[in-house]
C-alpha cells in the first residue's frame, strides 16, 4: 500500500470541512466518541448543524473562533492507499500555514463553489500549489447541487479555470463536479451528472500515478550522521564507518562511481546498509547508511552524488520566499541563518527583487519589504557553499529555510530557481 | 518487510516503508544536531516501535541516546519487566523520572480518593528529570491521529524555560527541514512518529516482529466497570459502591498508569486478530481507555501547555 499526501486549502464557506469529512466518515477514519464530541459541541454551541470543522479544529482558540489557524494533519487509508491530508486555512492571511502543508503534499485539492465559479481566492490556491512544486492538480467544483447539476456551469467554471491555469506550471490537472453535501463523485460516482465521466475523487485520489514524480535521475544524497560504531567487544566493527541519510533524488547503488561534495574527492560506494541488511539500491526517500571503498574525508552536511551529475555548488542563489513571521518584515541586508538539507549557514539577503501579488501575480519591482505571507523573488548570498538544484527539478534539494538568530524562528520558506546570474 | 528491500517495480515505498524512512530521519537528525537527546520508554507500543526504529537508525552503532522512562509507581509489573529487559538487550542507559520520589520529596501532592490519578503530576518529575539532566531534545512517541490538540504539534516541538507549550507560537515547518535551534534551558519535544495511526503501529509491528509486553494481547484479568471502562484491579485502586470485580478476557489498547489505563473485551490474542479489530474499530484508543482524556474538551491541549507529553 502506498502513501498519498495531499493538501486541500479552502474555507469553511467553499464546503472543505464537509468534504473532508465524508472523506473520512466514509473510509471509517471518524471514530464515534470523536463524532459525539463534535456532536455535543455543536450542540452547545446552538449550531444547526453538526460541524465537522470542529473535528478538524483542534486548538482552543480554533473552537472559540470557529476558525483554523493551522494546519491539521489527518489520516485515512483505503484498501489501496493510505492518505495524509495537510488541511490548511484557505485565507489569505494563513499563507504561511497553506505554504507549510504543501511543502511535502503530492496532490492539491482546490475548491470552487459552483455559484461563484473562479474566485480570487481560487486562482491563489492554485498558484501556491504549483509554487510549491505539488505535481497534481485536483479541482472540485462543489455545490453542484445548488446550481441544477449543470454540466454547462461545470464547464463554464473549467474553461475559466485552465485559461488562468495556462499561466502556471502545472502538470496533471483535473476537474471533478461534487457535492460534498450529499456526497455525490466524492466516494461514489453521482446519479445525478450522468453527463460526467470522470471518476469519483476517492478513486482519483486512489489512482492517481506519483511515483514517476519523485526524480529518479539525479543522484542526491545529503550525509546527516556519521555511524561509527564505538564497541569494544566488537572488533569487527572497528573499521566501520558509514554515512547515514535520506536518499534526496536518483538511485544509488554500490559500485556506483561518486564524488563528495565539498571536497571533490571521487571514490565509489562499497555498500548501501540499513538495518535489515545490505540493499542493492537506495532511492528517495529511503533511510540508509552509505559506506565508501576509500577512506574519504566526510561529515554532516556533505553531499554524495555522481561525478557526471553534479548539483549546483554555490554561494549566491536566486530563491522565491514566502515571509513567515508577524514579528518584523524581511528587507535587503538581512541576515539570517539558512538551513538547507543537512547544512546550516548564514545567509545575506542582497536583493528583493521584486514582490509578487499571489492573487494576480503582478510583481511590484518597487517593493522594499516583504510582510507575513508575503512571497517575493530574492538573492541571497551563503556563509558556506550549498549543493542545490532547481526546486522544479529536486523538492528535497530545492528547497531551504531561514531562521531568525535572535528567536530562534522559522521566518522564510525559500524555493530555489538558480544560481545568481544564471536563472 | 525492509525499507531496504523493496520489492515492488517503479522504485515505489509501501506506506509502511515511507513512514519508517520520515522517523528514521527525524531521529537522525536530532543525534547529529543536539547535544543530549533522550528517548522516553514507557514499555508501550509506541514507545517500543519509536525504539525499534531508533536502533535501525543508528545500526550497526548502539543507541547514542539514553531512554527515560517517567515512571507513576502504579505500573503493570509485565511493562516493567519487558522494559527492563529491552534496555538490557540494546545496552542501552535508562533514566528513571518518580512520580513517587517526587511525592516522597513533596514536589508535588498526590491526588486522593478513590478516582486518584498520578496522570497529571508526571510532568513534574518530568521536566525536572529534562532539566537535571540538561537534556535538550526528548523523544516522545505521541501520534497526531491520537487527539486534536496533537494533530497540530509539530514534529520539533519547542518548549520554553518552563518546558511549555504555546500552540499559537509554533515554528512553521516545512518540507523535511526541522528547526532544532533553542537557548539555553529550552528544550524541543520530537515526535518521530507523528504520521502514524494506531493500524499502522500494529501493522509494522507485526511486519517487524517487534515484541510488545503481553497486556496488549488477549488474557484473563480481575477487572471492574468503572465509567464504561474497564479497568484492572490493583492495590492502588479503590473500589466505589457498586463496582464489583470479575474475572473477563481483556487487552489493552494503550499501556500507563494503571489506576487510568482501561483495558477492553478482546479475544484478540495475536498480531493478526488485534490488526483486524483495530482495522473495524469505531472508536478512538484514548476514547476507549484513558479516563485521563476525558477530563474536558480541551483537556489534553492544557496538560501539554503544562509541558506533559
Amino acid at each position: 500500500m502506498e502513501l498519498l499526501r495531499f493538501a486541500t486549502a479552502g474555507s469553511v464557506d467553499d464546503g472543505k470541512s464537509t468534504l473532508i469529512g465524508r472523506l473520512l466518515y466514509d473510509s471509517k477514519a471518524i471514530f464515534e466518541d470523536q463524532l459525539e464530541a463534535v456532536e455535543r459541541t455543536s450542540l452547545a454551541r446552538g449550531d444547526a448543524y453538526t460541524d465537522l470543522a470542529l473535528l478538524t479544529d483542534g486548538l482552543r482558540a480554533e473552537r472559540e473562533q470557529g476558525i483554523t489557524i493551522d494546519v491539521a494533519y489527518r489520516y485515512f487509508a483505503t484498501p489501496k492507499r493510505k492518505f495524509i491530508i495537510a488541511d490548511t486555512p484557505g485565507h489569505i492571511q494563513y499563507t504561511r500555514n497553506m505554504v507549510t502543508g504543501a511543502s511535502t503534499a503530492d496532490l492539491a485539492l482546490v475548491l470552487i463553489d459552483a455559484r461563484r465559479g473562479v474566485l480570487e481566492q481560487s486562482r491563489r490556491h492554485a498558484f501556491l500549489a504549483t509554487l510549491l512544486g505539488i505535481p497534481h492538480l485536483v479541482v472540485c467544483v462543489n455545490k453542484m447541487d445548488l446550481v441544477g447539476w449543470s454540466q454547462e456551469r461545470f464547464e463554464e467554471i473549467k474553461a475559466e479555470f485552465r485559461s488562468f491555469a495556462m499561466r502556471l506550471d502545472v502538470h496533471d490537472l483535473s476537474f471533478i463536479p461534487i457535492s460534498a453535501l450529499h456526497g455525490d463523485n466524492v466516494v461514489e460516482r453521482s446519479a445525478n451528472m450522468d453527463w460526467y465521466e470522470g471518476t469519483s475523487l476517492l478513486h482519483h485520489l486512489e489512482e492517481t500515478h506519483i511515483a514517476s514524480d519523485r526524480n529518479l535521475i539525479d543522484a542526491r544524497f545529503p550525509v546527516q550522521y556519521v555511524v561509527r560504531p564505538q564497541d569494544q567487544h566488537n572488533h569487527d566493527l572497528h573499521d566501520y564507518r558509514g554515512y547515514a541519510g535520506t536518499v534526496a533524488g536518483g538511485v544509488l547503488k554500490p559500485g556506483d562511481e561518486v564524488v563528495v561534495l565539498p571536497s571533490g574527492l571521487t571514490t565509489t560506494i562499497a555498500a548501501i546498509d540499513s538495518a535489515d541488511g545490505a540493499v542493492a539500491e537506495a532511492f528517495a526517500p529511503m533511510a540508509v547508511t552509505v559506506r565508501l571503498a576509500d577512506d574519504v574525508d566526510v561529515s554532516r552536511g556533505d553531499m554524495i552524488c555522481r561525478v557526471r551529475n553534479r548539483p549546483h555548488v554555490g554561494q549566491d542563489i536566486e530563491a522565491m520566499l514566502c515571509w513567515l513571521t508577524p514579528q518584523g518584515d524581511l528587507r535587503a541586508g538581512a541576515k539570517l541563518a539558512i538551513k538547507h538539507t543537512t547544512r546550516w549557514g548564514r545567509a545575506l539577503i542582497k536583493d528583493l527583487q521584486y514582490r509578487l501579488d499571489i492573487n494576480t501575480l503582478h510583481r511590484d519591482e518597487h517593493a522594499g519589504t516583504l510582510a507575513l505571507n508575503e512571497i517575493g523573488r530574492v538573492s541571497l548570498r551563503t556563509t558556506v557553499p550549498l549543493f542545490f538544484d532547481e526546486y522544479r527539478r529536486n523538492r528535497a534539494t530545492g528547497s531551504l529555510i531561514l531562521v531568525d538568530e535572535a528567536t530562534n524562528n522559522t521566518v522564510g520558506a525559500g524555493i530555489i530557481l538558480g544560481p545568481t546570474g544564471v536563472a | 518487510m525492509s525499507t531496504s528491500a523493496p520489492t515492488q517495480p517503479d522504485y515505489e515505498l509501501t506506506h509502511l516503508q515511507a513512514l519508517e524512512a520520515e522517523a528514521i530521519h527525524v531521529i537522525r537528525e536530532v543525534a547529529a544536531e543536539f547535544e543530549r537527546p533522550v528517548m522516553l520508554f514507557s514499555g508501550g507500543k509506541d514507545s517500543a516501535v519509536m525504539l525499534h526504529l531508533a536502533v535501525k537508525a543508528f545500526a550497526p552503532a548502539r543507541l547514542p541516546f539514553p531512554v527515560m522512562h517517567v515512571d507513576t509507581g502504579h505500573n503493570f509489573a509485565e511493562v516493567i519487566e519487558f522494559r527492563d529487559r529491552r534496555v538490557a538487550e540494546l545496552g542501552a542507559r535508562l533514566v528513571v523520572a518518580s512520580v513517587q520520589d517526587a511525592i516522597d520529596a513533596g514536589k508535588v501532592v498526590a491526588e486522593t480518593g478513590p478516582r486518584a490519578s498520578r496522570n497529571r503530576i508526571q510532568t513534574v518529575p518530568l521536566l525536572e528529570a529534562i532539566e537535571s539532566h540538561g537534556f535538550d531534545a526528548v523523544f516522545g512517541g505521541a501520534r497526531r491521529d491520537e487527539e486534536k490538540a496533537r494533530a497540530k504539534e509539530r514534529v520539533f516541538s519547542f518548549r520554553d524555560d518552563f518546558g511549555q507549550w504555546d500552540p499559537k507560537n509554533q515554528r512553521p515547518e516545512l518540507w523535511n527541514l526541522y528547526n532544532g535551534r533553542y537557548r539555553k534551558g529550552e528544550h524541543i519535544r520530537v515526535f518521530p512518529l507523528s504520521n502514524w495511526t494506531e493500524l499502522d503501529i500494529w501493522q509494522y509491528v507485526a511486519a517487524e516482529d517487534v515484541e510488545l509486553p503481553s497486556i496488549y494481547f488477549a488474557h484473563t484479568r480481575r477487572v471492574f466497570q468503572r465509567d464504561g471502562m474497564w479497568l484492572a484491579e490493583s492495590p492502588w485502586v479503590t473500589l466505589l459502591d457498586g463496582e464489583e470485580v470479575e474475572e473477563r478476557t481483556v487487552r489493552f489498547r494503550t499501556v500507563g498508569d494503571a489506576t487510568c489505563t482501561g483495558a477492553i473485551e478482546s479475544p484478540a490474542a495475536t498480531l493478526a486478530a488485534i490488526i483486524e479489530e483495530t482495522a473495524v474499530t469505531r472508536i478512538t484508543e484514548r476514547g476507549a481507555t484513558r479516563a485521563d482524556d476525558r477530563i474536558s474538551e480541551a483537556g489534553m491541549e492544557d496538560r501539554k501547555r503544562e509541558g506533559y507529553f
